[in-house]
Order: C-alpha cells, then sequence, then structure tokens
C-alpha cells in the first residue's frame, strides 16, 4: 500500500476498436479496467493475473484487474492503464490554468483487494 | 418486392470514402454496403474497421426528454428553453462532427453568450498554448510522405492509435524524394514505456516519466553546441552519447520531423513540454529542415480547432458572454467550467465528458441541466436533460472535416439514416434559441 506508483493512461488496439462496439459493452469495460504491471512488481506485491486490486489518486479510487506486462514493456513503478472511465476517476479537477487536469504521470497507490 | 426492398437489398460500392475515426481521416476507403450495413472496409486500419463494420442504426427516439422518448420539435423546444435561459452556459465537444455543424454550434454559443470549448482542451490544447507561445513550424502529411528521412514520434503510440500514420504517411511510403520508402527513412520513437509502436523504430529511447521537457532542453542546448554535464542519464534515463548521437542525426538530416503525442500534451509540464519540442524544431532549421507536429485523435478535432478559430479567432477556451471573444484556458475550458461548479447549463455535442472528464467536473455536470447530440448511448447521454440521437458524420452524414496536419477533407457517406444530423438538429435549436431571445426582448 505505501509504494508510491505512476500511472500513464493510453490508448491501445483493443480500447479503440471496443470503443466502436460501445463505450457501455463488455469488452470496453473490461479492457478499461485492466491495469498492466511490471512483472517484478507484480511478484514485488504478490499480485497475480486477473486478481482484483484497488488503486487510490490523491482524487478518486477505483477498483481493477491487475495483470502482468510483457517484460521489458513497463519499467518497475510504471503502471498503465487503458483509457476510459476507470482511468478518468483518478484525475483531479485542477488544470493548471491550461483546461488539462494531470491525465497521465499520476502517482498512484495499489491495494489488494481481499 | 418493393423499390425500397430491393434498396435494402443490393450491394452497393462507395470509393474513396472517408474514415473519421482518428485525425489521420484516411480518404482511400472502399466500402461495401449492404442495405444498411457496410460489411467491407478496404483499406481501413483495424480501428477503422471497428469504425465501419460496428456502425448499425441503432433502435432509438429521435429525442429523448428527461429519458422519455419526445418528438424532434419537442427536443428543441426543452433545449432552446434551457439554453436562452441560462446564465453561464458551456458549448463543447465539437470534435466528432462536421465542420458545418460546429459552425452552427459556435453561432449558438455566440446568441446565448456561452463559452464554447472543443476537446481539443482535454487533448492538444496546452499544445495550442504552446504555438501561440513559440510558434509552429509546420508542414502537412503530404510534405513528409515525399521528403521526411528522420521521423521522431514521441509521447506517443501510433501502432495502436494511429495506425496507418505510418504506412500511409510517415514510415512507410515512397515518396518523391524519399524512393526507397521505409529504408530511406530513420525512424525514432521516444516514450516512458516500450508499447507496441517500439518494434517499428531504428533507435527506441525509454525514458524516466516526467522527464520529457529535461530530454528536449538537453538536446536544444546540444544543437547550439551547450556542454551537458553526462549525470543527465540518471536524471532521465538516455546517456548523453545517445542525446550526442541523435542530435547529429538530426542536424545532418534533409528533412526532419517531431510527431508528438499526448505523452507531452497531458503530462505534468504540458504546454512547456511541448513548447520544448517546438522550440527545438525550431532550432535545427539553422541547420536543415525539421518540422513538428501534434498527433491528432479524434475524427474532426483538428476542423474543431480550425472552425472555433475562424469564427472568434480563438481555437478553444473561448468566452462570447461579453459578446466579444475572449481566450484563456484554465478559466474558459470545460474542465474548469465545471470543476468549479460554475456553468449552469450545457450543451455537449459528441463527446462524452460524464465519461471521461474529472470527478469534480462530473459531479457538476449531473446538476445542471444539458442537451446532448450523440448517435450513440453513453454516461453523458444517459445523464442529459435532452437527448438527440443523431445521424453519425462520414458514414450518413457528408460534409467537411479536417486531418491532422490541416487539411479539409470531404466526407462521402455510405447510406442515409433515419435520425438527423447535428448540423440539422443545432439549426433547429438556433432558430428557437433567436426566437426566445427576441421575444424577451419585445417583451
Amino acid at each position: 500500500m505505501d509504494d508510491i506508483f505512476i500511472l500513464i493512461p493510453g490508448r491501445t488496439s483493443r480500447q479503440g476498436t471496443a470503443l466502436n462496439e460501445g463505450k457501455l459493452k463488455a469488452d470496453f469495460i473490461e479492457e478499461t479496467q485492466t491495469l498492466f504491471i511490471c512483472p517484478d512488481d507484480m511478484a514485488r506485491r504478490g499480485f497475480v493475473d486477473g486478481e482484483r486490486i484497488r488503486i487510490r489518486s490523491e482524487f478518486g479510487q477505483v477498483e481493477l484487474t491487475c495483470k502482468g506486462a510483457k517484460a521489458g514493456d513497463l519499467p518497475p513503478g510504471l503502471l498503465f492503464l487503458p483509457y476510459g472511465d476507470p482511468s478518468s476517476r483518478l484525475m483531479g479537477g485542477e488544470t493548471h490554468c491550461t483546461g488539462m487536469p494531470d491525465s497521465k504521470g499520476m502517482d498512484v497507490q495499489l491495494e489488494k483487494l481481499l | 418486392m418493393s423499390d425500397a426492398a430491393v434498396m435494402e437489398s443490393e450491394i452497393r460500392i462507395v470509393k474513396d470514402a472517408t474514415c473519421t475515426f482518428c485525425g489521420c481521416v484516411c480518404d482511400d476507403m472502399e466500402l461495401t454496403v449492404e442495405g444498411k450495413t457496410i460489411t467491407k472496409a478496404k483499406n481501413a486500419c483495424v480501428l477503422g474497421k471497428a469504425w465501419f463494420l460496428n456502425h448499425h442504426i441503432e433502435e432509438h427516439a429521435v429525442a429523448t426528454i428527461e429519458g422519455k422518448p419526445a418528438t424532434l420539435e419537442e427536443g428543441v423546444e426543452r433545449a432552446a428553453q434551457i439554453l436562452a435561459n441560462a446564465r453561464y452556459p458551456i458549448v463543447y465537444g465539437l470534435s466528432d462532427t462536421t465542420c458545418e455543424a460546429q459552425r452552427v454550434a459556435v453561432s449558438i454559443a455566440d446568441w446565448i453568450g456561452a463559452c464554447v470549448d472543443t476537446t481539443t482542451s482535454v487533448c492538444h490544447g496546452p499544445s495550442g498554448m504552446a504555438f501561440q507561445g513559440v510558434g509552429e513550424v509546420t508542414c502537412t502529411l503530404g510534405e513528409v510522405k515525399n521528403r521526411a528521412d528522420l521521423v521522431i514520434f514521441w509521447g506517443g503510440n501510433p501502432a495502436e492509435s494511429h495506425p496507418r500514420h505510418w504506412t500511409r504517411y510517415s514510415l512507410m511510403p515512397k515518396g518523391q524524394f524519399v524512393p526507397e520508402g521505409r529504408k530511406g527513412r530513420t525512424a525514432v520513437l521516444v516514450d516512458v514505456r516500450k508499447s507496441k509502436s517500439a518494434a517499428a523504430a531504428d533507435i527506441f529511447w525509454q525514458i524516466k516519466p516526467r522527464k520529457d521537457f529535461e530530454v528536449l532542453w538537453a538536446l536544444r542546448a546540444l544543437v547550439k553546441g551547450v556542454d551537458i554535464d553526462p549525470a543527465i542519464e540518471q536524471e532521465t534515463g538516455i546517456s548523453l552519447a545517445q542525446m550526442q548521437d541523435l542530435v547529429q542525426r538530426m542536424k545532418s538530416c534533409k528533412f526532419g520531423i517531431i510527431f508528438f503525442g499526448m505523452g507531452l500534451s497531458m503530462t505534468r509540464g504540458k504546454h512547456m513540454n511541448v513548447e520544448a519540442a517546438l522550440s527545438l524544431a525550431r532550432d535545427l532549421n539553422d541547420y536543415t529542415r525539421f518540422y513538428a507536429k501534434p498527433v491528432r485523435g479524434h475524427g474532426n478535432v483538428t476542423g474543431a480547432d480550425n472552425v472555433v478559430s475562424w469564427q472568434t479567432g480563438y481555437p478553444f477556451g473561448v468566452s462570447l458572454g461579453r459578446g466579444y471573444p475572449r481566450f484563456n484556458p484554465g478559466e474558459f475550458t470545460t474542465s474548469d467550467t465545471l470543476a468549479r461548479g460554475e456553468a449552469d447549463a450545457a450543451m455537449i455535442i459528441a463527446s462524452d465528458p460524464a465519461g471521461n472528464f474529472s470527478q469534480p467536473a462530473r459531479e457538476h455536470l449531473k446538476r445542471i441541466p444539458y442537451i446532448a447530440l450523440d448517435p450513440h448511448e453513453s454516461e453523458t447521454t444517459r445523464g442529459a436533460t435532452v437527448h438527440f440521437c443523431t445521424a453519425t458524420y462520414g458514414i450518413n452524414v457528408p460534409g467537411t472535416v479536417y486531418r491532422m496536419d490541416d487539411v479539409p477533407i470531404p466526407l462521402r457517406p455510405a447510406f442515409d439514416s433515419p435520425f438527423p444530423s447535428d448540423e440539422t438538429v443545432l439549426r433547429a435549436i438556433e432558430k428557437r434559441v433567436r426566437e426566445v431571445l427576441r421575444e424577451r426582448q419585445t417583451n
């Protein structure tokens, strides 16, 4: 729970194709609720693929399914989450006079759901 | 068989159709249309195929008011009353509709003294601020195709977000001055993670998160001959030798370009990150031809920038509340006017802020009356006071969109929709808003 991770939301092929089927459909919801974690971090924190975890930022929290990223894709400490409703719920309202909240590179913490 | 049934069953080919899913706006689609379904989309990428082949005419009322079916006229009347009676209305979205519809939306904003803002503000809005700050050395994707021998992607994953960017414009095609195509170009990818795009790059830099500005600024220094401490590697994850190598390549190429994604504009630093990229490209023009362009997302988000600019003088985040346009990101942008609880009514066109804005902004949107125009159901349409189900641009509706390099492209629709276009609904709302305002003046 104490580690600070950096979260990068972004686009994936599946997020894009599922978007066309509908944002309220199962494929889009599943893709945007899957958090990719560096395999080293998965092992260190005792997470296994498919496990439900809670991710918390300064501004919000959501529950997601975790998945180990392909080796080398993510360095330790970095998380990737396909764009969608859950990633947006972690953003704050402050835009620092730009109109754009900090949407990438957010500090977050992870917690295993019991 | 009736004429209508014959029409429904016949197979038609629509050539040179335009895909409006992403900012590439590929206009070489060959669609096979059977009745009201597109069964093949030749030349489309995986995203384009999903865009065309998943398009179905849904069973839905043309309008709903507080979730109950209504006629178009009833919806227009309620929408006009909401907008005309608001004290701080906002008009938002616009990136997934035609320029013709965008133009009417800005006109409505002008009549009611609204803030008009587009999804640019939560996409490349900071890039728009950076253009104003340091300028943009710009070119078209056609020039990239025909001339670029060094192509740098920074903070983006085009393999998954813009699959045909490489094959149609920037890496693979044989160009007039790049006759070897891919072999004649060097591709560089800079990102915080090894995305699927990395495999296609000749050089991949995995930089530390939130260090884009530092790396770009160091490259600027090296271009200008300023010494850099080798300790920069500990700070950024990129060694001095790697930076010197790239600077040499940038200075010696014939035509270089940095395509930057939202890894720059959405990360802390935002417009300053983009200003660093734009400044680097500008500096390199002391040695060669070098450019920097944002990779834009939604099909007509670039059109939204253009239309709002030529109607108000500014690309997004514009207040018309005083009767003349004022531009101020952070004050008049929709994330802010909602999160601060200022807006008292909204009209949202082809966008889903209830599904992708920050929590405080979503909560305020739930508290105010708003109108949503969208062909599909979303969190935003579900919560709308008035929802108009509209026809899909590019598939059902003709018009104009802008490619990400500001080139206008015409749309060639595949088949008609039973639903009205955004432009039709907006024109009806504008007409009724003007009547309500006129009645108020005469009373």
